[in-house]
């Protein structure tokens, strides 16, 4: 039944039991948890687009005066930036071998992706901090220009939810390692890589657009 | 695929043994849902105390040493973000949301309890922060509920050392609280209604509050990115809204911000805001009007869609609050109709609730009373909104009395009558006590009539150019003696109102221990809340079996009917189970 059929049931006509809704199987097509993830995913995608928008409208220099200097200056790009990149991509990746291996229920496998998803996410959040040092040392500090302030703000926000979500990495990893079967956590694996691929777009997206501004 | 959730799981519920497990670290929605009004309520009656003083000092300049400018503009300024975040958000949400929607789904809990019980401790840190601003060197910020920058962080407005970085802390904090309870309500209505719950049978507070959430959920991320960057602006001297200027003789620090992304910020969350606290009274009206008037309401699916489409819409209006701010004129067209085009969802509401009333059998009890009250400010309210809407009749009209009226018949008396209606309404559900009934009608007609003395007189003072936030009006030529007279009238009906919310108080707290033990269901309501097998509902809500929905929640004088109403679980009689055709 679809959205819009849904929406226009007459209520008032059929009392009864519809047996088309009667165990809601078609409404709980995904666990709970899977739907809040999702509905997430909403909110930090208005959070994230707006943040896009903003710094393109405050690069374009919205509502300044043209008498005033502009108060941008060349960015520095660090390369470490794209080797983090490339960690979040493997990160990802991991995360998708360690989904497969709990589908199949072959737990050495889960083992090893989980640890590697971790540890790369680890890898790319120190990274990360590796760069504002450098941006810094390069002189292109918080402050100092307004490209670098919207690096370090979309960094920050981006490295505080995959923090978030290394938190239920550790406590889903700490299960597994304390020998509970693949699937126990196998609900918790698939909504991580979920989570883990959307910050790899997430973070594609913002990247791309802070270098083509 | 049937993965079971907290609704509709059959293993026996975790119940709580200690008191401090069952009514302070609580995950029953029930539990969490009073915390989170009494703590708004508590909250709001600061904001009141403070609308008071505001008043006091309006009328009678200066006559309290205390009140100076600079704690004229604080009050303002607390006073406008407590009561449209802190309260009315809160209660609608976190309160009425809490209780009613698993309740009138017929869900256990909310889906995910745990995160239910963080976002009310995480709501109740940021209050303490919001609070903390009072106590902090040189007070809360006084740059008015709408924080617009850069005079909000300089050197001049009231509070700009720590008010508003107590302010801007409160405000990231108080998003995360929402976005927790927010996922919550959202996914506990798709995930799990009960059998038989299609979307078209939840009952129209339910689609209120859906709506509103998923609502909040999209224009709150805008006020969290402009209190993140503007925290950054204040604290670490970034320049994101903040351009080159000089403060107090001094060049600053910053350049080439712009406040205006600030203000397209705010307004992207503001906007959406006032229907985050009005599509919930909407809903909540709805139900109260069509259980005290016993009869159907009118046009159910059109009630529905126009939610829908007034939430949609509302995400569409922003810049009608920056007409004066400058923009290009083909915005301001552009949102001036946007802005009127809500006034048809709105309408077909308001015809509506009124043909509901047409020829009901309408029982005026105090919900009734609030819900007909309602009708009354409400339209008052939004027909101002049309000549606001306007850019040419706003520009001359911004920023006076007659704003101020505005808004606050439409979103602070509105609403705020519709939750005093729904607390009256479900209080023997929730305490299992029934109110003092002349004290509630006393309370109604006072408040009632007190904010029309109140509001009404303020619309002239806007007619006649007297500006807004001023701390004294002083001498000037275009605002006649007739002003400060009808400011000192309105000031004596502000505190009569003020006063009165004691008797609302007074038999809420003594009816709690000494009224008669209510009746399951006093009203003879459809919904579900009143058909729990105890009352107040025990943990779990439902006894060992959850309900089973049969027909949509409007089934008043159906005639042949034993009853004048048929509860929403009910099964149809002689009518065998069958399929959707």
């Amino acid at each position: 039944m679809g959205i819009v059929r849904r929406l226009t049931e007459k209520p008032w006509l059929s009392p009864g039991l519809h047996l088309a809704t009667e165990d809601g199987a078609e409404v709980r097509a995904l666990p709970a948890a899977a739907v809040g993830l999702r509905v997430y995913f909403g909110v930090a995608t208005v959070m994230f687009m707006l943040i896009g928008i903003i710094l393109v409208m405050r690069m374009g220099g919205h509502g300044i005066s043209e008498a005033q200097a502009p108060d941008w200056k060349p960015m520095y790009w660090p390369p470490l930036l794209w080797f983090n990149t490339a960690v979040l991509v493997l990160s990802s990746a991991a995360w998708e071998w360690a989904r497969a291996a709990a589908q199949r229920g072959r737990t050495r496998g889960l083992r090893a992706g989980l640890i590697a998803g971790g540890a790369l996410a680890l890898i790319f959040v120190i990274g990360q901090l590796v760069v504002w040092r450098q941006l810094e040392e390069a002189g292109c500090g918080i402050t100092a220009t307004t490209m670098s302030a919207f690096v370090y703000l979309i960094t920050a926000l981006h490295g505080l939810h995959l923090l978030g979500g290394l938190t239920v990495w550790g406590r889903t990893t700490a299960k597994v390692l304390a020998g509970r079967d693949a699937a126990q956590v196998r609900e918790s694996v698939e909504l991580c890589t979920i989570y883990w691929h959307y910050l790899l777009l997430v973070w594609i997206v913002m990247f791309g657009l802070l270098l083509m501004i | 695929m049937a993965y079971s959730t907290i609704a509709d799981d059959a293993r026996p519920m975790h119940h709580p043994k200690t008191w401090v497990g069952k009514y302070v670290w609580s995950q029953d929605h029930k539990v969490i849902a009073v915390q989170y009004s009494v703590t708004a309520v508590l909250v709001g009656v600061v904001a009141l105390v403070l609308s008071d003083l505001m008043r006091l000092q309006l009328a009678f300049p200066g006559m309290l040493k205390f009140i100076t400018p600079s704690a004229y503009l604080q009050f303002v300024t607390m006073h406008g973000m407590i009561m449209v975040i802190y309260l009315l958000t809160a209660l609608l949400l976190g309160g009425f949301g809490n209780y009613l929607i698993p309740l009138m789904i017929g869900a256990r809990d909310m889906v995910f309890p745990f995160v239910n019980m963080l976002s009310f401790w995480v709501y109740l840190l940021a209050v303490l922060v919001l609070m903390a601003g009072f106590f902090v060197p040189g007070g809360p910020t006084g740059a008015g509920w709408t924080l617009y920058p850069p005079q909000s962080i300089l050197e001049g407005t009231p509070g700009e050392h720590w008010g508003i970085i107590f302010m801007l802390a409160s405000l990231a904090i108080f998003i995360v609280a929402f976005t927790m309870g927010g996922l919550n309500y959202v996914t506990t209505v798709l995930q799990a209604r009960t059998r038989g719950m299609t979307l078209m049978r939840m009952p129209c507070s339910v689609w209120g509050i859906f709506v509103a959430t998923i609502l909040g959920l999209l224009a709150f991320p805008a006020l969290f990115v402009g209190a993140v960057m503007m925290m950054l602006d204040r604290v670490i001297g970034t320049s994101f809204f903040m351009p080159a200027l000089v403060s107090m003789g001094q060049q600053t620090n910053y350049n080439g911000g712009s406040p205006l992304l600030f203000q397209h910020l705010f307004w992207f969350f503001g906007h959406p805001e006032v229907y985050i606290v009005a599509l919930p009274a909407f809903g909540i009206v709805s139900d109260l009007i069509s259980c005290h008037s016993r009869k159907n309401l009118f046009g159910y699916r059109m009630m529905v869609w126009a939610i829908v489409v007034i939430g949609v819409l509302s995400l569409f209006v922003w810049a009608h609050h920056m007409y004066v701010s400058g923009m290009n004129p083909y915005f301001g067209f552009f949102f001036a109709t946007s802005t009127l085009v809500i006034a048809v969802p709105t309408a077909i509401k308001v015809y509506n609730w009124l043909l509901t009333l047409w020829r009901g059998d309408i029982h005026l009890r105090v919900p009734m009373l609030f819900a007909i009250g309602f009708i009354f400010t409400f339209i008052h309210g939004g027909l101002t909104g049309l000549f606001l809407g306007n850019v040419s009749v706003d520009v001359p009209l911004s920023d006076t009395f007659f704003v101020v009226g505005h808004f606050h018949m439409v979103m602070g008396v509105s609403p705020i009558l519709v939750i005093f209606g729904a607390i009256y309404h479900w209080y023997p559900k929730i305490t299992g006590r029934m109110w003092n009934t002349l004290l509630g009608q006393l309370h109604f007609w006072i408040t009632f009539l007190g904010v029309y003395a109140i509001y009404l007189p303020m619309h002239y003072l806007g007619f006649l150019g007297v500006p807004r936030r001023y701390y004294a009006l002083g001498e000037t030529a275009f605002i006649p003696h007739s002003a400060h007279v009808a400011n000192e009238f309105i000031t004596i009906a502000a505190l009569i109102v003020g006063a009165a919310q004691l008797l609302f108080f007074y038999n809420m707290i003594w009816s709690y221990f000494r009224g008669p033990k209510a009746d399951p269901n006093p009203w003879g309501a459809t919904t579900l809340e009143w058909q729990t097998p105890e009352t107040p509902p025990g943990h779990g809500n439902w006894g060992p079996k959850l309900p089973v929905v049969y027909r949509w929640a409007y089934d008043y004088s159906v005639p042949g009917a034993p009853q004048d109403f048929i509860p929403q679980n009910v099964p149809p009689e002689r009518e065998p189970l069958r399929p959707v055709t």
